[in-house]
């Protein structure tokens, strides 16, 4: 206890500010970790944000129709208009279609089996056969997410009458569809958010890496132990200048998630730059906690990649969490990536409250403090 | 009365895994002297001053350092003590004033603005306060290190090599600030290769493979050693130097400059292994006084 009050006693904050002062001299002078700063959330975002907001249209679609009754016509017309399939065949032989996808020439074969419209009248809930080329699972998910939605709009103007009660069961048939790779329904909705905090992990953990490391192997450590700043004041002095970058980069990222991809903003934004600080900060203090151990830049950087690897893969960015093995589940759960992702979408997409992000928001806290204090323990005053 | 010890520690001794780097020093160094602390590249003499200043924990050794035990209370030496290391190790991307700054901060001087102000006059860099340190000739950088270093008016002075690769003016005026901050009572240990600058000491020390092993004024050390040498200057010494090598008596014979030198600590047998080129004209013999760098080379010369 009495050890905790020194600490607390010698603890100044002119030295803080010093320190914080330096640090923010030195980064304007570097050149390329300035250009890392703000270039790596533009490419990132431009390229992933793009990639996958490629969101194509126009999927050449082939119809097989074993039903001309009158709602196989009406789904043909909704199709036809929908942007997102070109119908380049309409025959009655389902093996036709299926050599179309089978040759590359269609991406879709939606099939009416026969009899479709007569189980549909008697609520036998006859089934809708999709299918789709899945060797390029991602150009299609969108127009597969769009065809449920067609086809029961489509039915539901015929529907009416005596058969109004039909599509009170929603949707009256069944929508099956035959793919090899079913990702959760990834949009660039999701993606976007997600981005936010991949590139913050990146960015932060590796740029406070490099925090003690450089000043070891440019000599000046010795100077800094020389002087009497305390390794709390050094640590906050390195961190919160890089606070205020992940702020700037977190800005960048959302207006472009706003105005360049339409991404929906729910929730408060005032919350979540909240969670970004204990965000932000749980990714410097680990950062810091690598600069610590690490005997040179190149390790420091070994480190971060180490890192940063299971974070994209394993904190529901690249997969869906759920389809994650227990063990992976696990690890994921430690990694902070994991909660933001939680908190980013739920506050932009759900309009998450406070009380709701709570339970991904602790454990950020709990990861800040843990690293923070691995950080100050490692942190050796001597040369030894 | 004898004078208060700003630096008092004895068996100082560290170890690099199986390396015995420093081996049992004692260093007792009054207020206010200036010492110089010599030894060949790798005897442990920025170990030593690492471990006087808490930047290495040593393995064994008690004592104080400005009356403050220097194991225990380094966070308290550290702030009245200056710190030279060998590298400049002050921020090359910062510039001569953000430098100074940082350090008056760090250290919570008060008025920190006159004080950097006034260091700058001194140095003669207001001008170039904004250029960065980085871009400094070495002898600048040593100037600038000095002064940052003393900033926070410490009481005393480490200095590692404060003058490698210095041209000899900067060196002069280096030393004439020196021997002025201990007119002022601030005491210095500065480690050094040359021997001019071990002559403006008060004292030395000479520490070897870890051991110190001479210490007192220059003429003490050299007393110590109980050594005679001979010059032998004019045509055909240099052939003569490959004769006497190894000629019993003679421990070793090594030029400076022109003249050769032949010393050993048996004079009778030196004199003997000289008597035949006595006669050889245009060759001059004479017994000198050995200096400094006799001894250092002999004492360094014994331990191989
Ligand atoms: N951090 C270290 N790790 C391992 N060996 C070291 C370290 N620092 C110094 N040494 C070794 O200790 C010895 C003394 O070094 P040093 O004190 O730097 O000598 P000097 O300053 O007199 O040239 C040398 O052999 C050096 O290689
Ligand atoms: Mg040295």
């Amino acid at each position: 206890m009495s050890a905790i009050l020194r600490f607390f006693r010698r603890f100044s904050a002119a030295r803080v500010g010093a320190v914080l002062m330096k640090e923010f001299i030195q980064m304007r002078r570097d050149r390329l970790t300035f250009a890392m700063i703000i270039g790596i959330p533009v490419v990132q975002l431009f390229i992933f944000g793009y990639a996958i907001n490629l969101n194509p249209r126009h999927l050449p679609t082939a119809i097989a129709i074993d039903d001309p009754g009158i709602f196989a016509r009406s789904l043909t017309a909704s199709l036809r208009t929908s942007d997102y399939f070109q119908i380049v065949k309409a025959t009655n032989s389902p093996g036709e279609a299926r050599r179309l996808l089978d040759e590359g020439d269609v991406t879709f074969v939606v099939e009416i089996p026969e009899n479709f419209t007569r189980d549909l009248v008697r609520g036998a809930e006859p089934q809708l056969l999709v299918e789709t080329d899945a060797t390029d699972p991602g150009a299609s998910s969108y127009a597969l997410a769009a065809i449920n939605q067609l086809a029961t709009s489509a039915l539901a103007r015929d529907l009416s009458g005596p058969l109004a009660m039909r599509s009170a069961t929603n949707p009256p048939f069944d929508v099956v569809v035959h793919r090899l790779y079913n990702p959760e329904s990834i949009t660039q909705y999701n993606v976007v958010p997600g981005l936010l905090g991949v590139i913050l992990t990146m960015t932060m953990v590796l740029i406070t890496s490099m925090a003690l490391t450089r000043e070891r192997e440019r000599g000046t450590y010795e100077n800094l132990l020389s002087m009497p700043a305390t390794p709390l004041e050094v640590m906050i002095g390195k961190i919160v200048p890089y606070i205020l970058v992940g702020y700037i980069q977190a800005t960048l990222i959302l207006a472009a998630a706003r105005w360049v991809f339409g991404v929906p903003m729910l929730g408060s934004l005032t919350l979540l730059s909240l969670t970004l600080a204990v965000f932000i900060a749980a990714n410097l203090g680990l950062g810091y906690t690598f600069s610590t151990i690490a005997q040179n830049q190149m390790q420091a950087m070994q480190m971060t990649f180490f890192y940063f690897l299971p974070s994209i893969l394993l904190s529901g960015f690249m997969f869906p969490f759920d389809g994650m093995p227990a063990w992976a589940r696990v690890i994921g759960e430690i990694l902070p990536l994991t909660h933001f992702l939680r908190i980013v979408r739920g506050i932009l997409l759900k309009g998450n409250t406070a009380l709701e992000i709570w339970p991904n928001l602790w454990p950020l806290l709990l990861f800040m403090a843990a690293t923070g204090a691995v950080a100050l323990a490692r942190f050796r005053r001597t040369l030894d | 009365m004898t004078q208060p010890l700003a630096i008092d520690v004895r068996g100082l001794t560290k170890r690099f895994g199986q390396k015995l780097a420093v081996n049992g020093v004692d260093i007792a160094v009054p207020e206010g002297e200036v010492w110089g602390f010599l030894g060949p590249n790798g005897s442990g003499k920025t170990t030593t001053i690492r471990m006087l200043c808490g930047l290495l924990s040593a393995d064994a050794g008690e004592g104080t350092c400005l009356g403050l035990d220097f194991r225990k209370q380094s966070e308290t030496i550290k702030r009245q003590v200056g710190y030279m290391t060998q590298r400049f190790s002050f921020w090359e991307d910062l510039s001569i004033r953000e430098n100074l700054d940082f350090v008056a901060r760090v250290y919570g001087l008060p008025n920190r603005k006159m004080k950097v102000n006034e260091t700058l006059e001194q140095l003669g860099l207001v001008k170039r306060q904004h250029q960065l340190a980085g871009e400094l000739s070495g002898g600048w950088k040593q100037r600038l290190a000095l002064a940052a270093c003393m900033l926070h008016d410490p009481r005393l002075l480490l200095l590692d090599e404060p003058t490698a690769g210095v041209d000899p003016k900067a060196r002069r005026d280096f030393w004439d600030e020196i021997h002025m901050l201990s007119g002022n009572g601030i005491t210095v240990l500065v480690s050094t290769h040359y021997m001019d600058e071990a002559e403006r000491c008060d004292r030395i020390v000479y520490i070897l493979n870890g051991n110190l092993i001479a210490r007192g004024s220059v003429a003490e050390v050299i007393a110590d050693a109980h050594l005679f040498t001979f010059l032998v200057e004019g045509d055909g010494v240099r052939a003569l130097s490959q004769k006497l090598r190894g000629a019993p008596g003679v421990e070793y014979a090594a030029f400076f400059g022109a003249a050769l030198h032949i010393s050993g600590r048996d004079r009778d047998a030196l004199a003997r292994a000289l008597e035949p080129y006595r006669n050889t004209p245009g060759l001059h013999i004479e017994e000198s006084q050995p200096s400094l760098e006799d001894v250092f080379i002999h004492l360094q010369e014994q331990a191989t």
